[in-house]
């Protein structure tokens, strides 16, 4: 019998209903869990150490049962650091039904997929996003991270430059992006606040543009006897090498998007010398050091950047979920709020705004090819 | 000299350096901007189609290059620095050229007689095709570049005010205008060229093989992209696959602002583009560089459409 088109639409949809139910079930016996970053593109340096470090602990903790008998699942998407395509991400893992995100990498793309995850409530703990506003705004409740954030970051770098360094007139250069303009806009605040140095010039430098050879020549004229830079490395190479080139050695002090190996390995020998604020070196506790070991020996390469906040992240995600006995957003938040955990960053908590507590940063300067914490 | 005297010398050689700073500058950028330029206007000028996928040329030649290069510093140490320089660039422009006579054939020939906007469309993909395929066939990571250009021991003192790269680009450039017009004013292939931007069908009843020009318009154009590629890439000291991108859009900008079809109108809209970024930048703010380039191009075609070199179009009856 010819079925009419009415009746083969119904039976569609309801075949439809019965599928989707179906998948829903399979869902109570593990623990989703997303991993989002930059896994591809020029930042991909930022976002795979972290995908290494939630896989190594997640293994770790399925090995051993899982948490309340239940496996943990990582689904791991990629958002190149760009905002736009984080939005997608965000709604895909969402999508994905999971009950946590691990990420995202950079401020910009956290901040646009925070606006997806505040709808449905998601859990999201960024190891390395570092813009002030995403915990102080009040605007995230969700939003947790173990990194300190970028005000900590510029009182630390401006106190350096005008305390240790003695400068007194600096030129504070971003990227124009939300982290970079962010940091410089802090550390042009305390620079005016403290009083002890002027700032000779403030600009925004393009991503990706031909040569910095203008900007160079400005920061000469304006007579700075110093840089401090907001942005990522890409960049920073690039007007480290050319400032060199022209014979100007002047200090060059950058944020943690510059405190990686890969900006050392780009600018080679004009590195020398560069300064860079990055995470304390809590890579001597017996945490860290079996995490690094861990990496080591299943990945056989160095660990990489924020793959220490990365594990404590984890860490500290599983332990609240497991402590709260539950996969409900706003249990597994009052979890990390009220725990404290063993991590590879130390014992950390979170404060009521989603700030780690028991963590800071650290000058680091590169010194024959390497990054040194400076005392 | 007394100490106010003395500041406002300071001061002078300091705003004096800052502008000739900018001035050398913005024509090292203009002439890079120009080497991609000259084949955006060639193509369009040939066959009326946006090479989009230039930029990835003027990509493919530095990366040709740092590949060579790195190749010659493992296997055959304590070669010369120009015979490694020579080398590479060749390498360079071969590559380049290839992949440019090969995206002619099979993207773009056979849709000569299509709507414009599908070869326009089959020019975008080419584009994201070949970013993509340097991507999964090397890396994404930014790569170091070796110092491949000769540093000159008589700019020494000036390196504070213009480095040996800027010069040896602007130079080169120079030198590439030169023989580009000799070729396209005194020599057969370029009067054929001239033939068959004019009226491609005339030009093949008159015996002219007409792929042939087309194919050698696109070699022309990926060896001086490929060109710019290297010597800016050495200068800058680092690339990655995405370089190709902004340089691109910003070339295609300046062949639009001298005038699409002219050559010498690409060269004058590269460096009057270089130079409004650079004194843009360095005067009023770097925020807005890329701002200044393209507000300079509405303002050019709001009074001139056609470009400052540009010719209008004639209709043909």
């Amino acid at each position: 019998m010819r079925i009419s088109r009415k009746v083969s639409a119904i039976l569609l949809v309801a075949l439809a209903l019965i599928f989707s139910s179906c998948g829903k079930s399979s869902g109570v016996k593990e623990i989703v869990v997303g991993v989002a970053g930059a896994h591809s593109g020029d930042l991909a340096s930022y976002g795979l150490p972290t995908v290494n470090a939630v896989k190594l602990v997640a293994e770790e903790i399925n090995a051993a049962g899982g948490i309340d008998g239940k496996q943990i699942r990582l689904v791991i998407e990629d958002d190149q650091c760009k905002p736009e395509v984080a939005t997608n991400t965000a709604t895909k893992l969402v999508g994905d039904k999971v009950v946590a995100v691990i990420g995202h990498i950079c401020s910009g793309a956290t901040k646009a997929a925070l606006g997806i995850y505040n709808d449905s409530e998601i859990i999201c703990i960024s190891p390395s996003a570092t813009n002030p506003p995403l915990t102080q705004s009040g605007d995230y409740p969700n939003f947790f991270r173990t990194i300190a954030p970028d005000d900590a970051q510029a009182k630390l770098d401006v106190d350096f430059a005008t305390d240790k360094l003695s400068l007194k007139k600096i030129a504070v250069i971003h990227d124009k992006g939300d982290y970079g303009k962010g940091f410089a806009e802090f550390a042009k605040s305390f620079i005016e606040a403290g009083g002890k140095a002027e700032v000779v010039l403030f600009e925004g430098i393009t991503p990706g543009a031909v040569d910095y050879n203008a900007i160079i020549n400005k920061i000469q004229a304006s007579g700075a006897e110093g840089i401090i830079y907001g942005g990522y490395h890409p960049e920073a190479s690039k007007i480290v090498t050319q400032m060199k080139k022209k014979g100007m050695n002047l200090p060059f002090i950058s944020d943690d998007g510059v405190k990686d190996d890969t900006f050392i390995k780009v600018a080679g020998e004009f590195a020398e010398g560069v300064y860079a604020s990055g995470p304390i070196d809590t890579t001597s506790s017996p945490i860290a050091q079996k995490a690094i070991k861990a990496h080591q020996d299943k990945f056989g390469t160095e660990h990489g950047a924020f793959y220490i906040n990365a594990y404590a992240a984890a860490l500290a995600l599983f332990n609240a979920i497991d402590k709260a006995d539950s996969t409900e957003p706003a249990a597994i938040a009052a979890a990390l709020r009220s725990e404290k955990v063993d991590t590879t960053l130390g014992t950390i908590g979170f404060d009521e705004r989603g700030d780690a507590i028991g963590i800071g940063f650290s000058i680091y300067q590169v010194k024959d090819g390497k990054y040194v914490e400076v005392k | 000299m007394t100490p106010e005297l003395h500041l406002r010398y300071i001061g002078g050689i300091m705003q004096l350096d800052l502008f000739i700073g900018l001035l050398l500058g913005g024509l090292a950028k203009g002439s890079i901007y120009a080497l991609i330029a000259l084949g955006y206007t060639m193509v369009y000028g040939i066959v009326q189609l946006i090479n989009f996928a230039h930029g990835e040329i003027y990509m493919i030649g530095a990366f040709t290059a740092l590949i060579v290069s790195t190749v010659i510093s493992y296997t055959m140490p304590g070669t010369n620095m120009y015979v490694n320089l020579l080398l590479s660039l060749l390498a360079a422009i071969a590559v380049a050229s290839a992949f440019a006579y090969t995206m002619e054939k099979i993207a773009y020939k056979p849709l000569r007689n299509a709507a414009r906007l599908s070869v326009l469309i089959s020019a975008i993909g080419v584009s994201i095709f070949l970013q993509n395929l340097v991507l999964v066939l090397q890396t994404p990571d930014f790569l170091p570049y070796p110092a491949l250009l000769p540093e000159i021991k008589a700019l020494e003192p000036f390196r504070n005010v213009i480095s040996s790269s800027q010069f040896i680009i602007i130079l080169t450039t120079v030198v590439v205008m030169v023989l580009l017009t000799i070729l396209i004013k005194f020599t057969r292939i370029g009067k054929a060229m001239r033939a068959t931007s004019q009226d491609k069908t005339m030009a093949q009843l008159i015996g002219i093989n007409v792929n042939r020009i087309i194919s050698i318009t696109f070699l022309i154009g990926a060896a001086t992209a490929s060109l710019g590629g290297v010597m800016i890439s050495a200068n800058t000291g680092q690339m990655n696959y995405y370089i190709g991108f902004l340089a691109g859009i910003k070339a295609f900008v300046a062949a639009v602002l001298g005038g699409i079809g002219s050559i010498p109108g690409a060269v004058l809209g590269s460096l009057v583009l270089g130079l409004t970024e650079s004194f843009g930048s360095g005067y009023i703010s770097s925020d807005y560089e890329d701002a200044f380039a393209f507000i300079f191009l509405i303002i050019i075609l709001i009074f001139k459409p056609e470009g400052i070199l540009g010719k209008s179009e004639n209709q043909k009856v």
